[in-house]
């Protein structure tokens, strides 16, 4: 282990004093010397982290820009595409994980993120709107965008007051992955989740550190809707939470590594999470609870003040070239509603009943509602719940 | 010399300057930020998250729904504080006045090797350790099923212990140093044995030491995150993290603002109990027990 992290490293201490010896003698260049050492990325990083510092810099390092800095979640890009993006754009693209929208939201609402690209829910693009945090698409920016091959009820929600502020990445479900070696009996319902946890999976089953999915999740336990903002209705979803909570192996929206080691049996999980782990443990399924549960889309959009707006409109351009696209999906298993894009899918993934479920069982699922980002009750019940 | 120092004039002058630039630093970076954090405090969660100016108490009326979070950080800040001090007393010990002088530099390095690198990355690396694959395999393979670490109250408390250690072996070794060891030798040649001499010598000449590292070391871990957000899973919940969640999921600014100001208050009557008791057990010498 710790041999292969030196040979990982970019430069040994010794290379490093004779390149540094060269630099010295003049018989490299500055540009070689940075660039042999790490220590021109390392001045990137630095710069980066001090965005006064580059606005001379990023006019002159190519037409969009050095950089490209996108906010997104757990497990859902092709880290390749970015090399490839770098390679023909000359962008790097610099990438934050969220485990919440209502964190995303978070860190916008305080300011200067420094996003030029994120990746926001159905359910919340009207309150980006209306808080102001979020512009409008030039869609002649973005000519790999064509609505007409687009899936209709994926691409509304993008859409605000006639004006389009965000085009669809790919779409989902919220379902649960368990671990069939582990948990014998055959949970096909929410219910049934909320059961195991507190009987025989006791310890071994993890929800999202994400107020929709594990309050809604909790709500279907007792069959009201999975966007209920009811008070008296919170109040039951709240109080099998906290019943369940000694129960959980852990809070957390990425919980891929606490499947893959065996300590969790269960999660909430995403499709493409689903399909990520089935597809290295075959033993771990993706259910979909029979009572519903959410179904979603998620867009690419352009926040307010991005600092580097030609980066961002080529970048989202970029990955919504459906070979591209192709790759993504590929690599992270969430179908896209672009019909150009599904056309290139190898035929396993397009019957693959994880990533295209049955219509009975999507027909019960619900688009997440915009009321649950901003109602303070559900933000509470998640608080109270985690701090139980 | 002295006079110059007492009358107004040029010294006056350079010693206002040299003063001015930790002043602004207090004034601008602590007491501004802690005067918005109290009116925050007395606000309202704004629709849609964040702050609305209000004149209320309502967030502090609110503060018990975050009681766990209170009782598990006063009970895992003092537990870790007391688990360092246990452990780090006979490791400063050794160092101090055991160790040989050839390998007490090298010893010292060790303690500090573990900064080195990112705290973040350590504490990474012990998800893995108490992980599912990590001590409870080994565990199994001797015969001890079904072992859980990670995401306990056990697995933060070995996390604060790891993190926090060098911070109180430091304090307790300059203080043991500074021992004069003569005033050992005169304790066994007054007829007292070791034991006797550790509780009536060495330990409370090295109290400065010891109530430096338990401050840097409690204070420290009244306002922790990191550990119990890798460690606790989410479940062992300290103030810090409700915090965290009050401003970056729940975006109630005003109650955030709330919880932070009760926890600042509970940690000056904490000190302030703290240093009393220690000052008051210490009554009969003339040491002074100062911070540093």
């Amino acid at each position: 282990m710790t041999k292969k992290h030196f040979e990982n490293a970019p430069i040994s201490a010794k290379k490093f004093m004779d390149e540094l010896w060269r630099y010295k003698k003049g018989s490299t260049t500055r540009r070689h010397f940075l660039g042999v050492t790490g220590l021109g990325a390392a001045t990137a990083v630095m710069a980066s982290a001090m965005p006064m510092l580059t606005g001379l810099r990023s006019a002159q390092a190519g037409s969009i820009g050095d950089r490209v800095s996108m906010a997104t979640w757990p497990n859902y890009f092709d880290p390749a595409n970015f090399e490839q993006f770098k390679k023909d754009a000359g962008a790097e693209v610099q990438v934050s994980v969220f485990g919440s929208n209502e964190e995303m939201l978070a860190k916008l609402q305080a300011g200067g993120t420094g996003w030029d690209v994120f990746v926001p829910t159905n359910y919340t693009i009207s309150t980006y709107v209306d808080l102001d945090l979020i512009q409008p698409l030039d869609l002649s920016r973005l000519p790999n965008f064509d609505a007409k091959f687009y899936e209709k009820r994926f691409i509304e929600p993008g859409t605000v007051n006639g004006k389009v502020y965000a085009v669809p990445k790919n779409w989902g479900t919220t379902g649960f992955v368990l671990n069939r070696k582990k948990v014998t009996s055959n949970p096909t319902s929410w219910k049934e989740f909320w059961d195991l946890t507190k009987t025989s999976a006791s310890g071994r089953v993890m929800v999202h550190d994400y107020q929709l999915t594990t309050i809604g999740n909790a709500l279907k336990y007792f069959g009201y809707s999975f966007n209920s903002i009811d008070p008296k209705e919170l109040a039951d979803a709240e109080k099998l939470l906290i019943e369940c909570k000694p129960h959980l192996f852990a809070i957390n929206s990425d919980y891929q590594p606490g499947m893959r080691s065996g300590d969790a049996w269960m999660s909430v999980a995403w499709t493409g999470d689903g399909l990520q782990l089935h597809r290295d443990i075959p033993e771990i399924d993706y259910v979909l609870g029979k009572e519903g549960g959410e179904l979603w889309s998620d867009f690419y959009a352009i926040p307010k003040g991005a600092p580097h707006l030609d980066a961002a409109y080529a970048f989202i351009n970029f990955l919504l070239d459906p070979a591209i696209n192709a790759k993504e999906v590929a690599a992270h298993g969430y179908p896209v509603p672009d019909s150009r894009t599904t056309a290139l899918l190898p035929k396993e993934m397009t019957t693959n009943p994880i990533m295209y479920p049955a219509a009975e069982l999507l027909s019960a699922l619900e688009f997440g509602a915009a009321v649950t980002l901003t109602n303070p009750l559900r933000a509470e019940v998640m608080a109270r719940f985690k701090s139980a | 010399m002295a006079a110059t120092q007492t009358t107004s004039g040029p010294g006056n002058r350079v010693t206002a300057m040299l003063l001015l630039p930790t002043t602004l630093w207090f004034l601008l970076l602590l007491v501004m930020p802690l005067v918005v954090i109290l009116i925050y405090s007395l606000g309202e969660r704004a629709p849609a998250g964040g702050y609305a100016p209000a004149l209320t108490l309502a967030q502090y009326a609110n503060l018990p729904a975050r009681l766990k979070a209170f009782t598990n950080t006063l009970t895992l800040a003092p537990l870790g504080t007391i688990m360092c001090l246990l452990i780090a007393y006979p490791l400063a010990y050794y160092l101090a006045v055991r160790a040989g002088p050839k390998i007490k530099p090298f010893l010292l390095t060790l303690v500090i090797i573990p900064f080195w690198t990112s705290f973040l990355i350590r504490t990474y690396a012990w998800i893995y350790i108490l992980g599912g694959r990590g001590i409870p395999q080994l565990a199994e393979m001797i015969g001890i099923d079904d072992m859980r670490l990670i995401y306990t109250p056990t697995a933060v408390l070995i996390g604060i212990v790891y993190g926090y250690l060098p911070l109180m072996v430091f304090p307790i070794y300059v203080s043991l140093e500074k021992l004069d060891k003569r005033l050992l030798e005169a304790s066994s040649d007054l007829g007292a044995n070791p034991f006797r001499t550790f509780f009536q010598v060495t330990l409370p000449l090295s109290a400065p030491g010891l109530v430096t590292g338990s401050l840097l070391v409690f204070i420290l871990l009244m306002g922790e995150y990191l550990i119990p957000a890798l460690l606790g899973g989410g479940k062992v919940f300290f103030v810090g993290n409700a915090l965290v969640d009050l401003f970056l999921q729940s975006r109630n600014w005003p109650f955030g603002s709330a919880v932070a100001i009760t926890l600042v208050g509970i940690m000056l009557v904490a000190v302030a109990v703290y240093l009393k008791l220690v000052g008051r057990s210490d009554k009969g010498g003339d040491q002074d027990v100062s911070i540093i």
